[in-house]
């Protein structure tokens, strides 16, 4: 087996997740292109597994499967913020979001405040 | 070249050819759908390397979970069906920044490994990667635990606007305003 295939799959994976995120605006395909970055990880170190010899048996692999664990979290809480982002704004262009407080007018439609927060 | 080489070219060729396609496509919902023939192919690609376990476990929750959850995600919020325009912004730094990680990356792992030959070890099956776990690396396995339980109350706490609040509102009027306002504090 030549460790040098899957080594080179994994890298040109993780640049396509990072052109990906730096690309799109719809905040759904730039969580898509964060699993392809976390799956090119996941390969180069299952492959690492094969090519190291590590003190521990197959630690390469049962570090696979924490990232994959980490990454089902991760998706869990990003398309939380992805779908309360769409409530908020009715948009899901990750350019149209204001890195300004929620209660300044700039960009995007001003929310409603609530009377018993305005007085605070 | 022996046949497993083989089989990892392929499914390499096929992953990287739908990793192209999920970063390039015009269709929100043909993406999810790219990035399933990645993920398979990337499963294909474990189990060549000999680990079994994770080849599943890599279908069972990426294909299986975390795919349907982006692809209702997409629905949920309210993508147009057939080609979009505006999905991208100008491409030159997406391309310059992406495409230098990526061959910089396989300039590096090439210059390490060559053309140089290992043999596959013992398969991860279940009852070895399990002793692993139960064994060495139990403190992590545990903390990874927590971890998933804060993700799901995190999550929760997210998408229920009215969690979170000082006090329920104190008259009709500013109820009917939650679903509007929904989350302006956090």
């Amino acid at each position: 087996m030549r460790p040098v295939i899957p080594y080179v799959t994994a890298a040109l994976l993780f640049g396509l997740g990072v052109y990906g995120v730096l690309r799109r605006r719809n905040a759904v395909l730039v969580l898509m292109s964060v699993e392809l970055m976390l799956n090119a990880v996941n390969l180069i170190l299952v492959t690492a597994d094969t090519t190291a010899r590590a003190v521990l048996p197959h630690s390469g692999q049962v570090f696979a499967l924490f990232v994959i664990v980490l990454a089902a979290a991760e998706i869990g809480v990003g398309l939380a913020i992805v779908l309360q982002l769409y409530r908020l704004r009715a948009t899901v262009a990750v350019d149209d979001v204001p890195l300004t407080e929620p209660s300044d007018p700039v960009g995007g439609r001003e929310p409603v405040v609530l009377e018993s927060e305005a007085g605070r | 070249m022996t046949g497993a080489d083989v089989l990892l070219l392929a499914l390499g060729a096929v992953a990287v050819g739908a990793g192209v396609l999920v970063v390039t496509t015009k269709h929100l919902v043909r993406a999810g759908l790219y990035l399933v023939v990645c993920l398979g192919a990337l499963a294909g690609d474990f189990l060549v390397l000999s680990a079994e376990l994770v080849a599943w476990v890599q279908v069972l929750i990426y294909v299986g979970a975390v795919v349907v959850l982006l692809l209702f995600a997409v629905m949920l919020t309210r993508a147009p069906i057939g080609a979009s325009d505006d999905l991208d912004r100008p491409g030159w730094p997406a391309a310059l920044i992406g495409g230098g990680a990526g061959l910089g990356l396989t300039a590096l792992l090439v210059d390490a490994y060559r053309w140089s030959t290992v043999a596959l070890p013992a398969a991860g099956t279940a009852e070895r990667l399990g002793e692993q776990i139960f064994q060495s690396w139990v403190l992590p396995f545990e903390v990874l635990s927590v971890l998933l339980l804060s993700a799901l109350v995190g999550a929760i706490v997210l998408s229920r606007p009215d969690i979170g609040r000082a006090g329920p509102p104190a008259d009709g009027r500013a109820a009917d305003l939650v679903d509007s306002e929904s989350g302006g504090r956090r």
